[in-house]
């Protein structure tokens, strides 16, 4: 339920130190539904905003097993059951001659599940986002600044106390972004 | 968590560069984040089109329709246009093939192993490095295609597809190990460029005026807002790309060295194969990576970000690559003579003094004898010269393939069936019209695309630096 017509509080910062403290800060008020938006990775948000750790790479690691289960069947399936056909006197299921296709699989099962996974968990592609309404942002977050986010889904979220609580971070600007 | 900023503000900052013994930042000191931002992306987004761009377009675009030309004549033809016959049945096609697919291999390197090595001069160069792989890989895929003459006959013996015929490729064979290699490669170099392009691209997007240009950059960021939530994941798919390109790529040429290892052809039946190529493969790819980056550097004034220091480390790549190749030679000859078998060392014997041996003897010229002068920090800082250096080793690797090939299918077990290989004006016409696709995909992707990381290179700059405790 959103109490406002509004996603959330945006404050605006002109380093990544400023961020990364102002971050922190929100946090430990008691902030949870929390974004910070920067023109590069910043390790030290992760701990600051409580950012849960990815599974993406669980979802590589079965990416990858998938791939090369489907690597390994396709030649056993071709070589062994459907088309058996001896070739230098080999037997039916040389294994070690299949090794480079199940590898190649291997890794292009994991790669494709770490690009599209990552993109899938960061609900990409969206065309929109609230965030762009504000001008600041469209022309400053993917360039040199740096913006703080509390969205109006956080319980303890509260249009005036919470605009109270950014403006006592110093940030450059504070704005209502709306939905 | 493994952090790319970590290892990146591990690098001297600008307070450093007084104290002996330090090198310099990989970025030139003062600039802040939109100087980075606006330098990089104002070439993409600049309306004029600068005169060198259009010439060197129309240049490299005129020799690519070199190529159209060679291949169509090809399929009305077929592979009888080529020097090809028995003796030597695999001529240009595999030799380029391997070439293009050894240039790749530095993007590669660059983009992958020297990011899990913490080496964070990678950054300015990664970029275009990885667009030289794809492009080179492309360039590389055209030759297994081409070389049957008809392709659209020949899909079903190259991939598994359900046939009318009901036949399989054959999986025991490393050429078909070779086409999930080379295809893999491909796909995963592609994404590995991609991933990295999306923030660049969401920044081109916020900054394009053109509505068509935003549109495009818009479409291709995905709506990249540049989340920390997405960073986290982000930075965890790259770094997992990297862990997986490297044995990838290590995989892909020791793959093409088993088309020619899994045969009993004297000169090719060796296990120092795998290895040998793919050193090979970075000391081409490298001279390639600096014979594109000197003249870029100086046309598009990127000399605070492709810096000297960038030059001096790519060159001592190269020495020590070039080394490792040198050392390949010496085993090869080492072979021929300990092995005591006649064909062996026969073909050694051959490849230096028979009617090859101008090759052999400018391979030897080209790749270990050049490559010395790089030992010294003279050479190595001197631009022009790393340049001609760079073009002197990528044609020695290109003759290091031709004399592998040519000279060992040329005079096998029995003098009756020994035969000579002249190329022919197609086969040349192919190889340079490759060049010439290379060369306007490079061309088009320096206009439309950043050919630096921009979020990497801010990452870089001494102000991302923060403060482990606030």
């Amino acid at each position: 339920m959103k109490p406002t017509g509004i996603y959330g509080l945006m404050a605006e910062f002109d380093t990544a130190d400023e961020l990364v403290d102002a971050g922190r800060k929100a946090y430990s008020e008691g902030y949870r539904k929390l974004d910070a938006y920067s023109p590069f990775p910043i390790e030290a948000l992760d701990e600051a905003i409580g950012i849960p750790h990815t599974i993406l790479p669980w979802l590589v690691f079965f990416g990858g097993l998938l791939g090369g289960a489907a690597g390994y069947s396709l030649e056993y399936w071709t070589q062994v059951i459907h088309l058996p056909f001896i070739i230098g006197g080999k037997p039916l299921h040389s294994w070690p001659n299949f090794i480079p296709v199940w590898f190649e699989t291997t890794v292009l099962g994991a790669s494709l599940t770490a690009v599209i996974g990552m993109l899938g968990l960061n609900g990409l592609p969206l065309p929109y986002h609230p965030v762009f309404n504000i001008d600041e942002f469209l022309n400053h977050a993917q360039k040199d600044k740096f913006f703080l986010v509390i969205e109006s889904k956080d319980p303890r979220f509260n249009l005036d106390s919470s605009k109270k609580f950014l403006s006592s971070l110093s940030p450059a600007n504070v704005w209502e972004v709306p939905n | 968590m493994p952090s790319l900023l970590d290892q990146q503000n591990a690098e001297p900052g600008v307070d450093d560069l007084s104290k002996p013994g330090v090198s310099p930042p990989v970025i030139a000191p003062g600039y802040d984040f939109a100087q980075v931002t606006d330098k990089i992306a104002n070439v993409v987004l600049t309306t004029r089109t600068p005169w060198s761009w259009i010439a060197g377009f129309l240049i490299a675009f005129g020799i690519m329709n070199i190529l159209m030309l060679a291949v169509g004549y090809l399929f009305v033809k077929g592979t009888g246009i080529w020097g090809i016959n028995i003796p030597v049945g695999w001529g240009f096609a595999i030799i380029n093939f391997v070439w293009w697919i050894g240039i790749g291999h530095a993007g590669t390197l660059i983009s992958a192993i020297l990011l899990l090595f913490k080496q964070s001069w990678r950054t300015s160069i990664n970029r275009f490095a990885e667009a030289m792989t794809l492009f080179a890989v492309c360039c590389a895929g055209m030759f297994p295609l081409i070389h049957t003459g008809r392709p659209w006959l020949a899909a079903y013996w190259l991939l598994p597809y359900p046939n009318t015929m009901t036949l399989w490729p054959q999986f025991r064979s490393p050429l078909i190990w070779d086409v999930f290699a080379v295809s893999t490669y491909l796909t995963v170099s592609f994404l590995f460029w991609y991933t990295g392009l999306i923030p660049d691209v969401a920044s081109l997007r916020d900054k394009a005026k053109n509505p068509i240009a935003k549109f495009f950059y818009g479409i291709m960021s995905m709506g990249w807002r540049g989340s920390a939530r997405h960073w986290h994941r982000y930075e965890y798919a790259y770094l997992l790309l990297a862990g997986l390109s490297t044995p990838l790529v290590l995989s892909v040429h020791t793959v093409v060295s088993w088309d020619f290892a899994v045969s009993v052809i004297p000169g090719w039946h060796t296990t120092i194969f795998p290895p040998y190529f793919v050193a090979g493969a970075i000391y081409s790819g490298f001279a390639m990576v600096l014979t594109l980056a000197i003249p870029i550097r100086e046309a598009y004034n990127m000399k605070d970000f492709i810096t000297d220091r960038h030059l001096n480390n790519m060159a001592k790549v190269m020495l020590a690559t070039g080394l490792i190749v040198g050392y390949g030679y010496m085993t090869e000859a080492f072979f021929g003579w300990y092995s005591a078998n006649k064909y062996e060392s026969f073909m050694i014997l051959n490849r230096m003094t028979g009617p090859y041996a101008p090759t052999y003897w400018a391979l030897i010229f080209c790749n270990i004898i050049t490559p010395q002068a790089l030992w010294f920090k003279k050479v190595r800082s001197n631009v022009p010269l790393l340049f001609v250096i760079s073009l002197i080793v990528n044609v020695g690797m290109w003759l290091e393939r031709f004399v592998i090939v040519i000279t060992s299918l040329h005079r096998d077990f029995l003098p009756s069936s020994w035969g000579l290989y002249h190329p022919t004006i197609w086969d040349w016409a192919t190889y340079i019209g490759t060049l010439g696709l290379f060369i306007t995909l490079l061309f088009l992707f320096i206009r439309v695309l950043p050919m630096i990381s921009i979020f990497e290179v801010r990452a870089l700059l001494p102000q991302a630096k923060v403060k482990a405790e606030a």
